[in-house]
C-alpha cells in the first residue's frame, strides 16, 4: 500500500487506527497473489522444487485484462467496502489474489471471465454504458438485481451465480489478509497454553466443566 | 539415456528398510538403538519441521491463501508432500471399481501431517472371525501386543483418559486438554442421544516426556508438523532423528524401491532402487529386508520381486499379496450452532485435533451391519484460509444477524457484519469405521503399465459391500440425532441416501490402507507369520499396514507402531540367536 492510500485509510478508520496502521504495514510487506519472501528473498514457507516451479510458471502468466482487473476491483470494494472496523477488499489486495487464484484453479477462469462479460453486457443493455462509467447509484441498481439469490429474477440467474462466486472469492482474499484476519478477530496462530474455555464464556452459556474434567485435564500456570 | 549400470552400495547393512513412515521409522529406531547397522531408503526428500517450516505462518504467506494443490491436497501449509496424483507415478483400476491412493513422498511419510489419533485396538479387534464369522482372526491377541502399546505410550507420548472400556483399552496417558466450547455442546448433545463422549487420545505432548521434545504450544497445527517443540508424533522427528543420532542409521532419500533382491537359497539380500536425482540404478544389501513402504506400495514391491524361485512375486506362494485390501469407512455431516453466533473471541486453537471423541458404543445392540465406528469432531474459531465465508448467501438470510432479518446474499458493510456474526459457529463430525477385509478387494500388478522409472504399477479392484453402506447409513442417522440434540442447524451431509451409498467415502479416501501382506498362522492363506515375517523368506519382514488382518474401528497408526516395535525386537533377538 502506498503512503497516500495509508493516509486515506487512517482518515477513514479513526476508530481502529491502531489496527489499520499495523495492517497496512503488513499488507505492504506481503503483496497479495505473490509468494511472500523474507529480506533475503527466501520464500517464507516450506516449498519443494515442484511447487516453486509451478509458482514461477503461474506468476509469469497474466490472465485478466486491465479492464477486467478494474472491474474486479470495483466489484470487490462493493462487496467489502471500508467501514468503521477495517479497510476494503482492494486495501487488502483482493484483486491480485483473484488474479492468482484463477491461474492456480483454472476451473474458475471461465466462470469469472464469462461472469464479468455477462455483467458488462447486462449493464450496457440497461444503462447504455460500461459498468465502470456508471455512477455509484447506477452500479448498485445493477448489483441489486444479482446480489440477492432468493429474490433475483430468473433471467438474472447467471448473474447471481457469478456474484456468489465473486462474493466468495472476495471473502477468501479479504479474510486471509492481515486486514481481514484482524477484522474477524482470530486470536490464535501463536504459542499458547490452553486451560479451557474462559470462565466468563462458560457462564454466558451456562456451562461448566465436570469435576472429573477439572481434576484430570491438564492445567497450566 | 546412456548405458544403464547398476551401482552397488559397498556397505553391507544388518537391515535395509524401505520407507520411513510410522512402521519404517519405528524399525529404524529399535534396530539402530540395538546397535545394528541400518539403512532406510525413502522415495521422497529429507524433511525436518525445523527447517521445512509451515507452522505459525499466516494465511497471506501462501499466494493461494492455504488452498490445496495436487502437491498438498490438505492445503498449502500442510506438511505432507504429494498425495492422490503424482506426476509420472500412475495407478489404474479395474473398470467399475474405485480406490483412491494417497502417497506421501518424504522422510517420515504421512506421519508428518496425520491426525495423531492414537487408538489401541481392543481384545475383540484381533478375534473378529470368532465373534461374527467374517474375515479372519489375527494370529496374535491383545495380550501379545499390549506390552508394546505400553512401551509406545511411554516412548512417544499420548494423552487420553482411562475409561475401563472393554474394547478401547486404557493406556499410559498424559492428561488430556479440556474441551473447547463447541465440544462442550457436542458432548451435551451426544450424551442426550446415548452416544458417549470421552477425551481424545492423541500423540501430542501435553506434558514433556524427555529432554529432546517439548510441551504442546496449542497452535492447533499438528498437520503442519511441530517445528517449535517436536511435541507431536512424526516418524521423522520422534524416531528417525534419534535413530540417526546413534550413528547406526543411514538414510538414502529420493530412492524409489524397484524390487527385493534374493539369492539362490531364496533369501532376501537387499533392495534395488532408482535414484530419482541421477536416475541411476542402485542396490543396497542387508541381512534382513524390512518393507514399510505403505500397505499397497509394499505389496507392489513384493509382486514386482519375481524370480525363477518366486514366480508370483516374493512372499506370495499363497497368492494373498495384494488381496484383502481395506480402508476405514468414512462419512460426515456438519452444521452451525446458533448459540455461538456473535461469540466472544479468544484463542481456542488447542491441540491439532478435537479434544473429544466418541468410541464405538453400540457393540451390544442389534444392528444390520457388522463391526462399528468411532466419531471425530471439529468446529470453532479456526484460522481463516481459502474458502473462508464461502456460501454466506445460504446463511445470512436464514438467521437474523444481531437481531435484524436480512435478505440472503448481499454486499457491503452489512455483509461484513454477517461474516463477523457467523464466524466460529460451525461444527462437524465424521465417522471412521471398520470395513470388512475380503479377498475380492485387491491390488495387483497392471500388466500394461509402468511408471516413469519403468516400475510396473498397481491396478486396483475394490468395492464396498452392503456392510459398509449400512454402516454409513447408521453414521448419518446418528450424526443427525447428535446435531439436532445439540441445537445445531445441519448445513451439509444430510442429503445422502441409497443413491450415493449414504455419503460413504470412496475406498482409499480415509487413507488407512491395510491388509495387503497379511499375517496368519496358515502359510497357504497368509504372507507373514505372527512376527510379520515372511513364511517363505525368513529374512523378509513387513511392518506397515500390510500385515493387518482386519482394520478395527480405530485409526491404524498406533497399531502399526506397536507391531513394528514388536517385530523389530524379534529381529534383534533372532539375530542374537543367529537365526537371521
Amino acid at each position: 500500500m502506498d503512503r497516500r492510500q495509508s493516509l486515506k485509510t487512517i482518515a477513514v478508520g479513526a476508530l481502529a487506527t491502531g489496527v489499520l496502521l499495523e495492517s497496512c504495514k503488513d499488507a505492504g510487506d506481503k503483496q497479495a497473489g505473490v509468494q511472500s519472501k523474507d529480506d533475503k528473498g527466501k520464500i517464507t514457507i516450506d516449498r519443494h522444487p515442484d511447487e516453486v516451479a509451478r509458482y514461477n510458471k503461474l506468476i509469469a502468466e497474466t490472465f485478466f485484462t486491465p479492464d477486467e482487473m478494474a472491474l474486479i476491483t470495483i466489484l470487490g470494494d462493493i462487496i467489502i467496502p471500508r467501514d468503521e472496523v477495517s479497510g476494503s477488499a482492494s486495501d487488502a489486495g483482493v484483486p491480485d489474489f483473484i488474479e492468482f487464484i484463477v491461474k492456480d484453479k483454472p476451473e474458475l477462469q471461465v466462470p469469472m471471465r464469462g461472469g464479468l462479460r455477462w455483467l458488462e453486457v447486462t449493464t450496457l443493455k440497461q444503462k447504455g454504458k460500461s459498468f465502470k462509467d456508471c455512477t455509484e447509484t447506477e452500479r448498485l441498481e445493477i448489483i441489486d438485481q444479482i446480489a440477492y439469490p432468493e429474490k433475483a429474477k430468473p433471467e438474472m440467474a447467471q448473474g447471481v451465480a457469478f456474484f456468489n462466486l465473486m462474493r466468495n472469492l472476495t471473502a477468501s482474499g479479504f479474510y486471509t489478509s492481515p486486514i481481514g484476519v484482524a477484522d474477524i478477530g482470530y486470536q490464535g496462530n501463536k504459542p499458547n497454553k490452553w486451560n479451557g474455555v474462559p470462565d466468563d464464556v462458560l457462564q454466558q452459556y451456562g456451562l461448566a466443566y465436570t469435576e472429573r474434567e477439572l481434576k484430570e485435564c491438564v492445567t497450566y500456570t | 539415456m546412456g548405458s544403464l549400470q547398476v551401482k552397488k552400495n559397498a556397505k553391507q547393512y544388518d537391515a535395509v528398510i524401505v520407507g520411513s513412515g510410522a512402521g519404517g521409522g519405528m524399525a529404524a529406531y529399535v534396530l539402530a538403538n540395538a546397535g545394528l547397522s541400518v539403512c532406510i531408503i525413502e522415495a521422497g526428500p529429507t524433511y525436518d519441521p525445523r527447517t521445512n517450516v509451515t507452522q505459525f505462518k499466516n494465511p497471506w504467506e501462501s499466494p493461494r491463501r492455504g488452498a490445496s494443490t495436487k502437491f498438498r491436497p490438505f492445503g498449502d501449509f500442510d506438511a505432507c508432500y504429494c498425495g492422490w496424483d503424482i506426476d509420472g507415478e500412475p495407478y489404474t483400476h479395474i473398470s467399475g471399481t474405485k480406490w483412491d491412493w494417497f502417497r506421501a513422498r518424504m522422510l517420515g511419510g504421512r506421519t508428518n501431517h496425520w491426525g495423531r489419533i492414537s487408538l489401541r485396538f481392543g481384545p475383540k479387534d484381533f478375534k473378529r472371525r470368532s465373534i461374527d464369522g467374517l474375515g479372519d482372526d489375527w494370529p496374535i491377541g491383545y495380550e501379545d501386543i499390549k506390552p508394546y502399546y505400553d512401551k509406545l505410550d511411554r516412548l512417544v507420548g499420548v494423552f487420553g483418559s482411562n475409561e475401563g472400556l472393554e474394547n478401547d483399552p486404557d493406556g499410559i496417558f498424559l492428561p488430556p486438554p479440556r474441551p473447547r466450547l463447541h465440544e462442550l455442546f457436542i458432548k451435551k448433545g451426544a450424551q442426550k442421544v446415548g452416544v458417549p463422549v470421552i477425551p481424545s487420545r492423541l500423540s501430542i505432548l501435553t506434558k514433556p516426556i524427555n529432554e529432546e521434545r517439548g510441551e504442546c504450544i496449542y497452535c492447533g497445527q499438528c498437520n503442519r508438523a511441530c517445528s517449535v517443540a517436536y511435541a507431536d508424533f512424526s516418524s521423522s522427528s520422534v524416531l528417525i532423528r534419534p535413530a540417526a543420532n546413534t550413528k547406526n542409521l543411514d538414510v538414502i532419500v529420493n530412492a524409489m524401491a524397484r524390487e527385493v533382491l534374493t539369492n539362490n537359497e531364496g533369501l532376501a539380500t537387499g533392495v534395488s532402487y532408482v535414484n530419482k536425482e541421477d536416475l541411476q540404478e542402485y542396490q543396497v544389501m542387508g541381512r534382513v529386508v524390512i518393507l514399510a513402504a505403505s500397505a499397497c506400495e509394499s505389496a507392489r514391491i513384493l509382486l514386482n520381486s519375481k524370480s525363477a524361485r518366486y514366480p508370483n512375486g516374493l512372499a506370495n506362494g499363497s497368492g494373498v499379496v495384494g488381496k484383502y485390501l481395506h480402508d476405514s469407512t468414512g462419512a460426515d455431516m456438519g452444521g452451525i450452532l446458533p448459540q455461538l453466533f456473535g461469540r466472544k473471541r479468544y484463542n481456542e486453537d488447542g491441540v491439532g485435533g478435537a479434544h473429544i471423541y466418541s468410541p464405538w458404543w453400540a457393540a451390544d445392540k442389534k444392528l444390520d451391519f457388522p463391526r462399528g465406528y468411532h466419531i471425530e469432531y471439529w468446529g470453532g474459531m479456526g484460522m481463516p484460509s481459502y474458502g473462508f465465508g464461502g456460501g454466506i448467501e445460504s446463511l445470512n438470510g436464514r438467521f437474523p444477524v444481531n437481531g435484524v432479518k436480512k435478505e440472503a446474499g448481499g454486499y457491503g458493510k452489512s455483509l461484513k457484519e454477517d461474516y463477523r456474526y457467523f464466524y466460529g459457529a460451525g461444527v462437524g463430525m465424521a465417522g471412521r469405521g471398520e470395513m470388512i477385509a475380503v479377498e475380492t478387494n485387491y491390488c495387483e500388478i497392471d500388466p500394461n503399465a509402468v511408471d516413469k522409472y519403468g516400475i510396473p504399477v498397481l491396478r486396483f479392484h475394490v468395492k464396498h459391500s452392503d456392510y459398509e453402506i449400512k454402516q454409513a447409513k447408521h453414521m448419518k442417522e446418528t450424526f443427525k440425532e447428535i446435531l439436532t440434540a445439540m441445537g445445531a442447524i445441519i448445513t451439509y451431509g444430510d442429503k445422502d441416501g441409497p443413491h450415493n451409498n449414504w455419503g460413504l467415502a470412496a475406498p482409499g479416501r480415509i487413507i488407512h490402507e491395510a491388509g495387503t501382506v497379511r499375517m496368519g498362522n496358515d502359510p497357504r492363506r497368509s504372507a507373514l507369520n505372527k512376527w510379520c515375517q515372511s513364511h517363505e523368506c525368513k529374512n523378509l519382514f513387513c511392518v506397515d499396514g500390510g500385515p493387518f488382518v482386519s482394520q478395527a474401528d480405530k485409526n491404524i497408526t498406533w497399531t502399526i507402531l506397536a507391531l513394528s516395535m514388536r517385530t523389530s525386537e524379534y529381529i534383534v533377538d533372532e539375530m542374537k540367536k543367529r537365526n537371521l
